[in-house]
């Protein structure tokens, strides 16, 4: 078999080098206050998504060895370029893809490096470097840096019964939850994972068992497909309503029959997507959605036709503001010796970067005081540039 | 902390609302022998089986009449009497485990009724699943296993649930005359059935690898036959069993020696079944199988060896005299593991969780229902051989949801002093750091008591 391929045909391939942008690479931004008619989707992927098999690797060889039954064949995935090829799910991320809509950045991960989802989580929303560590969520600290706070129809929403972590803090914000999730019994279902954390038996009881139930919730509610892409159009379309939404989106932790399971819970993503682009209407032009996950999961898989918890992911960038058509990939390989702790995918973008460029272009803030603001532990957080039309 | 385990894994549960009171843990334990009630007060209706045999029988005579009248409507209430008698004999059961001083002895009766599994899925049965527990399994668990064994598989909901009460022995009296009068047009099929020679055997006994093969099945079975239940037809000849009694009928036997595991029986009548059981209860199969069960019960679902060796020899020595065997757990060291050594199941735990909050008012629930959505249909394994008692039959994802969803509704209907003072008091030094942070940041003491009900720690026991 032949191993011709080389890290830097992926750097090439990719397009845009990442990590090189600068301060001084931002023209005409503003330092804080800023009012904006930008609107911004945060997508949170709850459960560590499976990157290696949302946004393909096609063209490395040691991708179809290491997912054996999970390999996604070149010929059914939607082909992005030479490299990368979408999972066949994600048609309509596709379409935006080809409209220039849409980047992926992969290989990205938070600053964490261990594999717990509930302390993934809780760093990648609060923006820290050490789970619990800090008790306000970067999309809440944000908001000090905007003007559109003012006026609390204008506070950022939480389309979940409860705030998520990224949006709690100091700044108002507010939720709203569709009367099909129950609304009563989401803070102590949540802590169920949290309880369980550190026994094996029930933690992965307990998974599996929320899988389940989420997924028989989406069979029951397939025609409502979407339905949250829809309802966070309807809040952000508005001219008086608010620029920042967030939504938590379930069921990514694929230990077992990740062929299933992924490809329900990538056409559900696409669907919303779908969705929230036809509610925009024309503020689509206006709007950047963000969508990432705590962590990746194994390259190899595991005994139950799954992958467990891994370390890089992938994260995607969609929206009319968004300068895409490209996946961004400093490529870390997929060879034994290339992978993260002999197991994971090697982690060579920051989401922290990401999250602090794409805001700062995408609102006209100087992007390394979005940094600065959002990542305070992280004081060598460089600005993804490059990836917003300004 | 023995008394903690000696609470939780020896009993059904400990008590929330106090500290385990400082009694040495073994004297708890083995003074139960004395106080056990094998009929405590309830107000609870308990099932008595020569009353619902007759009222079972009634209802056949009314379907029967049914069919000839073609009009089936006032009939289904005999049947909601049955169902009702399952609900409050399901009640009483959890009352009895929930109200218990002796709960150990309780743990045991659950055992035993399980050993000797019935089980409600064969409708006949449903009714006299209550009665069954009461009348054959209570009384006997601590006398000798020949006693419990003799009480068991001749109680009438055993005789009925493994089909003995119709096997009658093709050379039998009975078999003869039907013969005779084949010519009449007569034709019932006459023969012997196994199912309860096997599942003694195999369950009850000897072990399904205890050494006897199918022929010892059928001799067993023709041995046993006679062993029936009085109905209305042979009730009317006289004599004093009442209907729906079991009783050794005659005619139905099967007559002459039976060899069974290598042994000639030539007794008559019901003398011959009695002598294979007496043999069957002292059998070294028997001894070994029954206390492989007990040290899985106890010391976790792979037995230690030691403690297998120690209960096997003592069944031998003592002619299975159950309260030594009990002795025997309670000195063993392979029982008082600081770690959990099982999986609870969902009656041990949806027990455990009434007697950790108080929930004394058995008379708002139907335990019966909340059972069977917790997975555990009281009374109703899915074979003789009785629920599983290992992990894997218990741990599953729906299962494990079933009681986290249950678990607010119990916590939201009892009186609530402090979720962490009752975890303290549930399992002292045994609590986890992890779930008493997880109980101390609940966001309110129902919530703060159901993560407490669905903790690791109270998964197992």
């Amino acid at each position: 078999m032949s191993n011709t391929f080389e890290r830097r045909n992926f750097i090439k391939l990719g397009l845009g080098a990442f990590g090189g942008a600068m301060a001084s690479a931002f023209p005409n931004f503003a330092f804080a206050n800023a009012d904006t008619d930008t609107r911004f989707l945060f997508v949170i992927q709850r459960g560590a998504a499976d990157g290696l098999d949302s946004v393909i690797p096609y063209a490395d060889p040691a991708y179809a060895r290491a997912r054996g039954a999970l390999a996604i064949s070149e010929s059914e995935a939607i082909k992005l370029n030479g490299t990368f090829a979408l999972h066949p799910s994600l048609v309509n991320i596709g379409e935006l893809y080809k409209s220039g809509q849409a980047a992926m950045v992969h290989a990205i991960a938070s600053p964490y490096r261990e594999r717990s989802h509930f302390d993934g989580q809780n760093i990648m929303e609060s923006g820290g470097l050490r789970a619990y560590e800090i008790d306000s969520g970067w999309l809440n600290r944000f908001l000090t840096l905007l003007a559109i706070g003012r006026n609390s129809r204008k506070d950022p929403i939480a389309l979940s019964a409860t705030i998520p972590m990224a949006l709690r803090g100091t700044n108002p914000v507010t939720s709203y939850a569709p009367s099909n999730i129950p609304a009563s019994d989401n803070d102590y279902m949540s802590r169920i994972g949290q309880l369980y954390e550190t026994d094996a038996q029930l933690y992965a009881l307990w998974m599996q068992a929320t899988a389940t139930r989420e997924m028989a919730a989406g069979e029951n509610n397939r025609q409502n497909a979407g339905s949250m892409g829809r309802l966070a159009a309807s809040f952000l379309v508005r001219d008086d309503g608010p620029r920042i939404a967030m939504v938590e989106s379930n069921g990514w932790d694929t230990h077992q029959g990740q062929k299933n399971r992924l490809e329900n819970g990538l056409r559900g993503l696409d669907a919303e997507i779908a969705t929230f682009k036809a509610g925009m209407g024309d503020k689509w032009a206006k709007t950047i959605v963000l969508i990432a996950t705590e962590f990746g999961r194994t390259i190899a898989t595991n005994g139950t036709i799954g992958t467990d918890h891994g370390t890089g992911s992938v994260a995607y960038v969609l929206g009319g503001k968004v300068n895409g058509g490209r996946v961004i990939a400093d490529w870390p390989g997929l060879a034994n010796a290339q992978l993260y702790e002999g197991r994971d995918l090697k982690p060579t973008a920051d989401l922290y970067g990401l999250i602090a460029g794409v805001l700062g272009e995408g609102f006209g803030i100087e992007p390394q005081l979005v940094a600065r603001t959002l990542f305070p532990a992280l004081p060598n957080t460089r600005a993804l540039g490059g990836l917003v039309r300004v | 902390m023995d008394m903690i385990i000696a609470q939780n894994r020896f009993g059904l549960g400990a008590n929330g609302l106090g500290p385990a009171a400082e009694t040495d843990a073994k004297t708890w334990l083995s003074h139960q022998f004395e106080a056990y009630q094998s009929r405590p007060p309830s107000n609870f209706a308990i099932g008595n089986s020569a009353d619902i045999a007759q009222r079972l029988e009634a209802r056949q005579k009314a379907k029967a009449q049914e069919k000839k009248q073609a009009d089936p409507s006032p009939r289904l209430q005999n049947y909601d009497d049955l169902r009702e008698i399952y609900f409050d004999n399901v009640n009483a059961r959890a009352d009895f485990a929930i109200k218990s001083p002796t709960p150990f002895m309780e743990r045991l009766v659950h055992f035993w009724a399980n050993h000797f599994a019935i089980s409600v899925d064969k409708i006949q049965v449903r009714a006299l699943a209550g009665a069954y527990e009461f009348e054959a399994i209570r009384p006997n668990i601590l006398g000798k296993f020949r006693d419990i064994l003799m009480v068991a598989i001749t109680h009438q909901a055993m005789v009925i649930y493994l089909d003995q009460a119709r096997s009658i022995g093709p050379n039998s009296q009975f078999a003869t005359r039907v013969t005779r009068n084949a010519t009449t047009g007569q034709n019932r099929r006459i023969g012997i059935n196994e199912n309860l020679a096997r599942e003694i055997m195999e369950l009850h006994t000897l072990g399904v690898h205890g050494g006897y093969n199918q022929t010892d099945v059928t001799e067993f079975a023709k041995a046993l036959t006679g062993l029936t239940i009085m109905n209305q037809q042979r009730a009317q000849r006289g004599g004093s069993v009442t209907i729906g009694q079991t009783y050794f009928e005659e005619s139905f036997h099967e007559n002459g020696p039976r060899n069974i595991l290598g042994k000639t029986y030539r007794q008559n009548g019901m003398a011959q079944p009695l002598a294979v059981l007496e043999d069957l209860a002292k059998h070294p199969s028997t001894a070994r199988n029954i206390a492989t069960k007990l040290a899985r019960h106890f010391a976790g679902d792979n037995p230690p060896p030691r403690l297998v060796d120690e209960l096997a020899t003592t069944f031998q020595n003592t002619n299975g005299d159950l309260k030594s065997l009990y002795r025997v757990l309670i000195n063993a060291p392979e029982c008082w593991a600081a770690a959990p050594v099982k999986f609870k199941t969902p009656w041990e735990w949806l027990i455990s969780s009434l007697r950790a909050t108080s929930f004394h008012n058995i008379e708002q629930v139907e335990v019966a229902t909340i059972m069977r959505n917790l997975g555990q249909a009281v009374w109703e394994p899915k074979s003789p051989k009785g629920f599983d008692d290992i992990e894997s039959a218990w741990a599953a994802p729906d299962a494990l949801m079933r009681r986290v969803e249950l678990a607010p509704q119990i916590a939201s209907r009892v009186r609530i002093t402090s979720p962490n003072i009752m975890a303290d008091n549930l399992f002292g030094s045994g609590l986890l750091p992890h779930t008493k942070t997880a109980i101390s940041r609940a966001e309110s003491p129902i919530s703060g008591l159901s993560l407490l009900l669905v903790s690791p720690e109270f998964m197992r026991r």
